[in-house]
C-alpha cells in the first residue's frame, strides 16, 4: 500500500479557499506540540500570540504600522508575479525611494519650505523606485537579461548608495559624524493619525493601494491583461497583448509602490535618513505576497497576520520569555504548511493498494 | 460560540495580565534590547552576563526581561515601548542605533528611566553610558608593534563611526610608540557581528601580510582564523581565548555589570540621576583579558602601560597628535585631545594608510 500524489483534472476551487485555513490549522497544533516541549502552556502561549495583540489599542496600532510597507510593497510585487515578471528587488527600489524623498528632506531643512515638501517628498520617492525597478525591467525587455538576478543586485547599489550619502554628504553636523541625516522638520513628516500613538497616514495610503490594486485586476482591461499574460502568455500574444510592455508597467508600479513605502517609513516611524532603514521588507514582502495568493485582499490580511506574529512574537518575549526563535520557526512553519497545502489545490493523495512491479536488475 | 469562546479567552487573558502586574508591583522591573542574539558569544553576550549579574546581585528584587536581535530601524521604537507598557521602570537600550527610537519613548514616559549605550543624547530620565574602549587599542597597539614580525597589523573594522576609528587612531599611536615604522591594513566590513565576512576578511588580511589580526567587530571567527593559521589576535568584547588558545594576545572586555548594578540600585534607592557616563580603565568600564601568548618582557610592557593609564599618567591621545595630512591636530584638551574630539574623531593619525570612508 502507498500514499502517492495524483494531479487533479482542475484546479480544486473548495481546496483554494480552505487550504489556508488548513495550513494555520496545522501551524497552531505544531506550535501547541513545540510550546508543551519548552514547558509552556500552549493555550496561554498562542493566545499571547494572536489574541492579546488583537485586544488593546496600541498593539493593534502597531500591527497597522509594521504592516503597512509590508503591504504596499506586495501589492506591486503581486502585479509583477502575476504578469510573470519576477522582481526580486523591491527592498532596493525601497531605499532608493527612501533616499529621493529624504533629498527633498535634507535640502529643505531649517528653511521656510511650507506643506509642499511632504507630498513633492512622497512623489520623488515613488517617481525614483519606479525608474529604479524599470533598469532590471528594461534590461530584460531589450537584452533578455534575467531580471530576478539585476534586480537582486540593485538592491546592494541602493543600500550603498545610502550608506555613503548619510556618512558623507548629508550627514548630521551636530551628530559627532554619526551616519545620520538630521531629524526632518515637522513639514517633512509623515502626520499621526493618534496623538501619542505610532499609526501615520501611510497607513491609509495602503488602504487606498490595495483598493486601486482591487479595482485594477478586477474591473479594469489592464488588470485583465495582466492575468492573461501571466497565466497563458501564448494566448496573450494572440489576443494582440504585448508582454514586453507589460513587464514594464508592471516593475514601475511595483517600483514606484516600494519607493513610496521606502520614504513613508523614512518620513513616518523614522523621521530621518540611516543606515538599516528597512528590516528587509522587500523580501518579506515576497512572502507576504505569495501568503496573500497574489490577490490585494489575501495581501493586505497576509500583511496584517504577518505583523500580528512579529508583535505577538516580542509580547512571547516578554510576558513567557519564549525566545526570539520560536517565532522565526513560527513564521518557517506557516510558511512550509500554506507552501504545502498549497499543492493540494493541484494535486490529491490517493492509496495504491498494489505494488507496483518493479524491475529486477534496475540496481 | 466562537464568539463567546473568543471572549472568554481574552477575558481569562486579561484577568492574566493584570495577576501579573500586581504581583510584580513590589518588585523593580528592568529591561533590555539586545542588537544580536544573547548567543553571539561577543557585544550582546556580555550584556546579557551583566544581565545576569543583577539577577544574582538583586535576586527578588527586581525582575528582568529582555528582547533580542531587535533591528536598529523602526522596529526598534516599537520594542522599547512595549517593555514600557509591560511595566519596566528601568531599561537599558545596548547599541548606538537605539538613540533616537529611545529618546522618543522617554519623552513620552517621563516616569520610566531609560539607559541608552553609546549614545550622545540624554533627557532628564535617559542616560548614556559607553567605555574609553580606545585606551585598551592602546595598549594592544603597543603589545601588536612588539610581536609582529613583518610590522603589519591586520585590521578589521565594522563601521567608521568615531568609536572606530578612535580605536585604529589609539591602536597605531600605541604601536608606533614601539615601532615608528608600523604599518596598518584595514578592511571594513560594515556589519557588526557577521562570522563569514569577518573570517573573510581575516583570511584576506593574513594573505596581504599582516601577521596580527584585530577585530572591531564581534564574532570570534577572526579569533579562529588567526589560530588556524598560526598567527596571532586580539579579542573583542569577550574572552575569546577558548577560540585561539594559542593566538590570543588579550582581549577587551566589556564589562558592563558593575554599572548595571549601580545603577539599578540607585533606582531602588530612589536616587537614579540622568547621567553621562564614560568610563575608563580607572572606573572599570571594561577590562583587559590576562596577556597570554607572549614574552615576559611584551607582558610587563602592556602591564605597565595598564597601569599608567588607569593612574591617568598616560592618555592615548597625548598632543601633539599629527593628523594623516601631516598637520598637527588642535589639542583641545591641555595635554590631551579633549573627550569631544575623540567621542566624533573622523580623521586617521599619520601612519594609518588607508582613506577615511566617506571623507
Amino acid at each position: 500500500m502507498q500514499l502517492v500524489l495524483e494531479k487533479r483534472a482542475e484546479r480544486s476551487r473548495t481546496i483554494a479557499l480552505v487550504s489556508p485555513l488548513i495550513a494555520i490549522g496545522l501551524t497552531l497544533v505544531t506550535m501547541s506540540v513545540l510550546f508543551a516541549l519548552l514547558g509552556k502552556n500552549p493555550i496561554t502561549a498562542l493566545g499571547v500570540y494572536f489574541i492579546a495583540p488583537l485586544t488593546d489599542g496600541y498593539s493593534l496600532q502597531e500591527i497597522a504600522v509594521k504592516a503597512t510597507p509590508l503591504v504596499m510593497i506586495a501589492i506591486g510585487l503581486s502585479l509583477c508575479y502575476l504578469a510573470n515578471a519576477w522582481n526580486i528587488g523591491a527592498e532596493g527600489q525601497f531605499l532608493i525611494g527612501a533616499v529621493a524623498g529624504s533629498w527633498i528632506a535634507v535640502k529643505t531643512q531649517g528653511t521656510e519650505a511650507g506643506h509642499w515638501v511632504l507630498p513633492a517628498m512622497l512623489l520623488a520617492g515613488a517617481a525614483a523606485g519606479a525608474l529604479y525597478a524599470l533598469i532590471p525591467a528594461l534590461c530584460r525587455v531589450k537584452f533578455g537579461a534575467s531580471e530576478i538576478l539585476t534586480s537582486l543586485m540593485l538592491v546592494y547599489v541602493a543600500d550603498l548608495l545610502l550608506d555613503y550619502l548619510v556618512r558623507g554628504p548629508w550627514r548630521d553636523p551636530a551628530g559627532f559624524n554619526f551616519p545620520t541625516t538630521a531629524e526632518f522638520d515637522p513639514v517633512a513628516t509623515v502626520p499621526l493619525l493618534i496623538e501619542g500613538g505610532r499609526l501615520h497616514l501611510g497607513s491609509i495610503i495602503a488602504l487606498i493601494v490595495v483598493i486601486c490594486a482591487f479595482v485594477l485586476l478586477d474591473r479594469t482591461i489592464k488588470g485583465f491583461e495582466i492575468r492573461v499574460v501571466g497565466v497563458a502568455p501564448r494566448a496573450a500574444r494572440f489576443g494582440g497583448f504585448n508582454a514586453n510592455q507589460l513587464v514594464l508597467v508592471t516593475f514601475a508600479i511595483s517600483g514606484a509602490l516600494a519607493g513610496l513605502a521606502g520614504i513613508i517609513e523614512v518620513a513616518g516611524p523614522i523621521g530621518h535618513l540611516q543606515p538599516g532603514i528597512s528590516p528587509g521588507y522587500g523580501f518579506t514582502a515576497i512572502i507576504v505576497a505569495f501568503l496573500g495568493r497574489l490577490n490585494p485582499v489575501g495581501i493586505l490580511i497576509a500583511g496584517l497576520f504577518l505583523a500580528l506574529t512579529f508583535i505577538g512574537g516580542e509580547q512571547a518575549q516578554i510576558t513567557m520569555k519564549i525566545p526570539l526563535d520560536v517565532t522565526k520557526v513560527f513564521q518557517g512553519i506557516l510558511l512550509f504548511y500554506v507552501l504545502a497545502c498549497d499543492s493540494l489545490i493541484l494535486y490529491r493523495f490517493k492509496l495504491v493498494f498494489a505494488a507496483r512491479q518493479v524491475q529486477s536488475g534496475a540496481g | 460560540m466562537m464568539k463567546r469562546l473568543l471572549g472568554a479567552a481574552a477575558a481569562l487573558l486579561l484577568a492574566g495580565s493584570i495577576a501579573g502586574v500586581a504581583h510584580a508591583a513590589d518588585k523593580l522591573k528592568v529591561g533590555f534590547i539586545y542588537l544580536g542574539p544573547i548567543g553571539d558569544l561577543g557585544w550582546t553576550y556580555q550584556h546579557e552576563l551583566a544581565r545576569q549579574a543583577l539577577v544574582k546581585e538583586f535576586g527578588d528584587k527586581i525582575e528582568t526581561t529582555y528582547l533580542e536581535n531587535v533591528p536598529e530601524g523602526p522596529d526598534s521604537e516599537r520594542a522599547i515601548e512595549q517593555l514600557v507598557r509591560a511595566g519596566n521602570k528601568l531599561i537599558f537600550t545596548t547599541s548606538f542605533g537605539y538613540m533616537d527610537p529611545t529618546l522618543k519613548v522617554a519623552k513620552k514616559y517621563p516616569n520610566v528611566h531609560f539607559e541608552h549605550a553609546t549614545g550622545y543624547k540624554r533627557d532628564k530620565n535617559m542616560s548614556t553610558y559607553s567605555a574609553r574602549w580606545y585606551q585598551g587599542r592602546y595598549i594592544q597597539g603597543q603589545i601588536a608593534a612588539k610581536m609582529s614580525k613583518a610590522g603589519v597589523l591586520g585590521y578589521i573594522g565594522s563601521f567608521p563611526i568615531p568609536e572606530v576609528v578612535s580605536g585604529i587612531n589609539a591602536t597605531m599611536l600605541g604601536a608606533q610608540s614601539i615601532n615608528p615604522n608600523i604599518k596598518v591594513k584595514i578592511i571594513w566590513v560594515n556589519t557588526w557581528f557577521d562570522p563569514g565576512k569577518e573570517a573573510d576578511a581575516a583570511k584576506a588580511l593574513l594573505d596581504q601580510g599582516a601577521d596580527i589580526i584585530m577585530q572591531h567587530t564581534d564574532s570570534p571567527a577572526p579569533m579562529q582564523v588567526a589560530a588556524e593559521r598560526g598567527k596571532l589576535a586580539f579579542g573583542q568584547d569577550s574572552e575569546m581565548i577558548k577560540f585561539g588558545p594559542k593566538a590570543q594576545l588579550t582581549s577587551i572586555l566589556d564589562t558592563w555589570a558593575p554599572y548595571y548594578i549601580s545603577r539599578v540600585k540607585a533606582e531602588l534607592d530612589g536616587t537614579w540621576k540622568s547621567e553621562d557616563t564614560w568610563g575608563g580603565l580607572d572606573s572599570k568600564m571594561f577590562e583587559m583579558a590576562p596577556y597570554t601568548n607572549m614574552p615576559d618582557d611584551v607582558k610587563k610592557m602592556a602591564e605597565e602601560t595598564q597601569a599608567a593609564i588607569t593612574a591617568g599618567k598616560l592618555h592615548p591621545f597625548k598632543c601633539p597628535v599629527v593628523g594623516q595630512d601631516g598637520k598637527e591636530v588642535e589639542c583641545k584638551g591641555g595635554d590631551h585631545l579633549a573627550d569631544g574630539q575623540i567621542l566624533g574623531m573622523n580623521f586617521y593619525v599619520k601612519g594609518v594608510d588607508d582613506k577615511l570612508p566617506g571623507k
